[in-house]
């Protein structure tokens, strides 16, 4: 039946043709979002090739093994798709004030809809975001040149973005499964969902999920390795505590989805019989393999930012985290007990009353954790001299709306509750509201924070709190009503509803979501006009803030070996005590030769190789799949036998940078608190007393 | 320098000839007919320990020698790995047991 050359891929496969055959709305939401896949990938290749980018493209970033650049790549991916997940969001709800009684998009349409921007939500923004900051932050707070393993960095980034890459090819051809994002057999087997929707997801899941694997075990590894000297554990930055704790579930959680996406390819494409009905199959241990990967997930992304608060918090109130120490316990804590609930996510599958009562008191305990850290919050603010700049307004709105949404959550972890609320839009309330102002408020706040260490210039202040306003209320109105609706009985992903009740809540909904683009639009405008403004906004000497770890104390952007000299640490908070009490800004006694890795093209050749595989198993093209998995393996050998893998960088050419940059320093007049976000803030911050 | 990149090579050697070993043994379990069903399954489970023991210790060159840091994290593995199989023994069986 399938073509051996072109396995099941046809003329007939596009949304194009479905639209010219029915010219509805439905199709033509379809073939616009289908168009606007190739249109702008041809837009993007015509902007590189008018302006002659490609060779630093693929010399300075594509092949870069610098984890500063691969951390600003994360970051450029996530914008896509984040991007397309909004703006799918923004679909749904103009659909949803449509859906009394019908609407205008088909059910199936819907159906891709939501599976798709939950796919794109959890693991190709959240995902990405948090491991493009950890990789770009935590080098520079420990002290680091680059992470552990610079070339599996690189490979760890090609294999997200070949699973990316595959969640927006299902666009144009072919259709995305209607699965919802955790795919939950047996509606995704091969005997209901028999179309090429649900091997796009298992692939491009599949691939990504390796690649966070691989990256959680490179920032572990660097923290453990490449610590400057004299910094211990316990003087480690909360940011960098954060990053080690979700390194570590990253390492454990993420084997757990490969193994759920791998079994359920086995059942699709040899046949296999684990989640089927019949034949021995359960589909319920889907759900719980899937679960096991899926709780820990939540606090993967949310545990750095949790991190990223900490360090606003104590850089802007300029006061030391309160109780560093209850702050490490907690992180810890929150991190071990994360594998301990995972069952609250199918408290109504049908297990027996004392297993779900076990894993509702764990549910409720993790709770326990996260409160003492936003009093943690609170108190460093407390006293302390607060700006109420950007990442603290993001703080603040976290405070209010993480909570309520923590509460939410303590609520659903009462089983009896759960069995009333459950499949609701109370649930997608409350999944949102941890989710936008816990994780997406704090890398927010952390983009505005480090921008002007990765780029040299800060960002405008006037347009980035209103995009932070923006945010607030465009979440609280999109999906507060939500709690409304969900008592009320409406269930979650509903294509269509006859309770005219439900309609103003969804009206509420669909401003939310305006706001909520409006944000996107005002952030996209605020990068575009402070590149363009990047002279008056330019911050050299890398400490506009008045930062209180190692990352302030080199120039902005920092060099590509990050520090002139490895910094000896001996306390917390090393760059403030530095500043107060030391000497900040001085020659090292002593520059050594510097080895640096070269670039190479590993990370995309088997991120490209991965794609092509992943896309010729869901279309059945047998042969690609092969030559691409031979060309996997065959760059893996060839790469073992490349011994010239660093280059080095001469000491007296450090010391030469680093007499410039002081000398810069020096020149700059430092600025205080109250000149911020003045253009006299060139970056020399003078310290505030005491530190 | 030479002696220990010699016995390095035959640790390896060694690790990936038995991996394969107890590989072959699992599958012999299952696929030759006439072993009864729970001893097939206790056959595959011993060579999936036995395996781990020899990609640690071969693999992964963990020994009596090892630093502290190396133990920490097999005790944690050692803990998640408990609270995953456990859960997921405790969970399965209680659906089970509500299936008849």
């Amino acid at each position: 039946m399938a073509d051996p050359i072109f396995g099941r891929l046809d003329w007939t496969v596009t949304p194009f043709d479905d639209f010219f055959r029915d010219p509805s709305i439905n199709e033509g939401v379809a073939a616009a979002a289908a168009s606007a896949v190739p249109l702008g990938a041809v837009a993007v290749i015509a902007f590189l090739t008018w302006k002659g980018l490609w060779g630093p493209l693929w010399r300075d970033w594509l092949t870069s093994a610098d984890h500063k650049k691969i951390g600003i790549m994360y970051f450029v991916l996530a914008g896509v798709m984040m991007l397309r997940g909004v703006l799918e969001g923004a679909v749904m709800r103009t659909h949803q004030v449509t859906a009394l009684d019908g609407g205008v998009l088909s059910a199936e349409h819907f159906a891709q809809l939501f599976s798709t921007h939950g796919t794109i939500m959890i693991f190709f923004v959240a995902t990405p975001l948090i491991t493009g900051l950890m990789n770009y932050v935590v080098p520079l707070q420990i002290g680091a040149r680059d992470v552990a393993f610079p070339v599996l960095n690189q490979i760890s980034l090609g294999l997200t973005a070949a699973g990316a890459g595959l969640v927006m090819i299902s666009l144009v051809i072919g259709k995305f499964g209607t699965g919802g994002w955790t795919m939950y057999p047996p509606y995704t087997g091969t005997t209901f969902s028999p179309g090429p929707g649900v091997d796009y997801w298992v692939w491009a899941i599949g691939i990504s999920g390796i690649g966070s694997t691989l990256a959680g075990i490179n920032i572990a590894v660097t923290i453990y390795k490449k610590r400057s000297p004299g910094m211990k554990f316990l003087r480690m930055p909360i940011f960098t505590w954060t990053s080690l704790c979700t390194a570590i579930m990253m390492i454990y959680a993420f084997p757990a989805l490969t193994v759920s996406t791998a079994m359920l390819a086995l059942d699709r494409s040899l046949d296999f019989r684990f989640f089927t009905n019949d034949l021995g199959g359960n589909m319920m241990q889907y759900a719980n393999i899937f679960w096991m990967f899926g709780h820990p997930e939540v606090y993967i992304v949310v545990l750095p930012a949790y991190g990223v608060f900490s360090e606003i918090a104590a850089t802007f109130s300029a006061k030391r985290i309160y109780s560093y120490n209850s702050m490490v316990i907690a992180t810890s804590a929150i991190a071990v007990i994360s594998f301990t609930v995972w069952l609250h996510h199918f408290f109504t599958m049908g297990q027996g009353a004392s297993v779900n009562a076990a894993f509702g008191i764990a549910t409720m305990i993790i709770a326990v954790p996260t409160g003492v850290k936003v009093y943690n919050w609170m108190a460093t603010m407390f006293r302390g001299r607060v700006r109420l700049s950007v990442p603290i307004i993001y703080l603040v709105g976290f405070f209010f709306l993480f909570v309520f949404g923590g509460l939410t959550g303590v609520i659903l972890a009462n089983p009896t509750i759960d069995y009333q609320v459950h499949n609701s839009q109370f649930l997608v309330a409350h999944f949102h509201n941890v989710l936008i102002p816990g994780v997406l408020f704090g890398v927010l706040a952390g983009v505005h924070y480090w921008f002007p260490k990765a780029f040299g210039f800060r960002l405008h202040e006037g347009p980035a709190r209103l995009e932070a306003y923006l945010w607030f209320g465009g979440f609280s109105l999109a999906f507060l009503p939500l709690y409304w609706l969900g008592l009320m009985g409406m269930p979650r992903r509903s294509a269509s509803y006859d309770n005219p009740a439900f309609e103003p809540a969804m009206w509420l909904a669909v401003v939310g979501a305006a706001m909520v683009v409006g944000a996107l639009g005002v952030a996209i405008w605020n990068f575009w006009a402070s590149a363009r403004d990047r002279e008056a906004l330019a911050c050299p000497v890398g400490d506009p803030w008045d930062g209180r770890t190692l990352e302030w104390s080199i120039p902005s952007p920092p060099p590509e070996y990050n520090f002139y000299a490895l910094p000896r640490v001996n306390t917390v908070d090393a760059w403030t005590v530095e500043k107060a009490v030391g000497h900040p800004y001085e020659m090292a006694p002593r520059y050594t030769d510097i080895e640096m890795p070269r670039s190479t093209a590993m990370g995309v050749v088997i991120g490209g190789a991965s794609a092509a595989m992943g896309f010729a198993i869901t279309w059945w093209i047998w042969w690609l799949a092969a030559l691409s998995f031979a060309v996997i393996v065959a760059a893996l050998i060839a790469r073992a036998f490349v011994r010239e893998t660093t280059r080095t960088i001469k000491a007296v050419e450090v010391e030469v940078a680093h007499r410039a940059f002081l000398r810069e320093a020096s020149r700059t007049p430092a600025v205080g608190r109250d000149d911020e976000i003045a253009p006299d803030n060139l970056g020399h911050a003078r310290p505030a007393v005491p530190a | 320098m030479k002696d220990d990149a010699r016995s390095e090579m035959r640790r390896y050697a060694i690790g990936a000839v038995l991996s394969a070993a107890l590989t072959l043994l699992a599958f012999w379990a299952v696929m030759s007919h006439g072993m009864a069903r729970s001893t097939a399954l206790w056959i595959v489970g011993a060579a999936a320990l036995a395996q781990i023991v020899v990609q640690m210790r071969c693999f992964l060159h963990v020994g009596s020698s090892s630093k502290r840091e190396d133990l920490h994290l097999i005790l944690f593995s050692l803990v998640l790995g408990t609270l995953m199989v456990g859960g997921t023994i405790w969970i399965m069986s209680s659906l089970h047991d509500r299936m008849y």
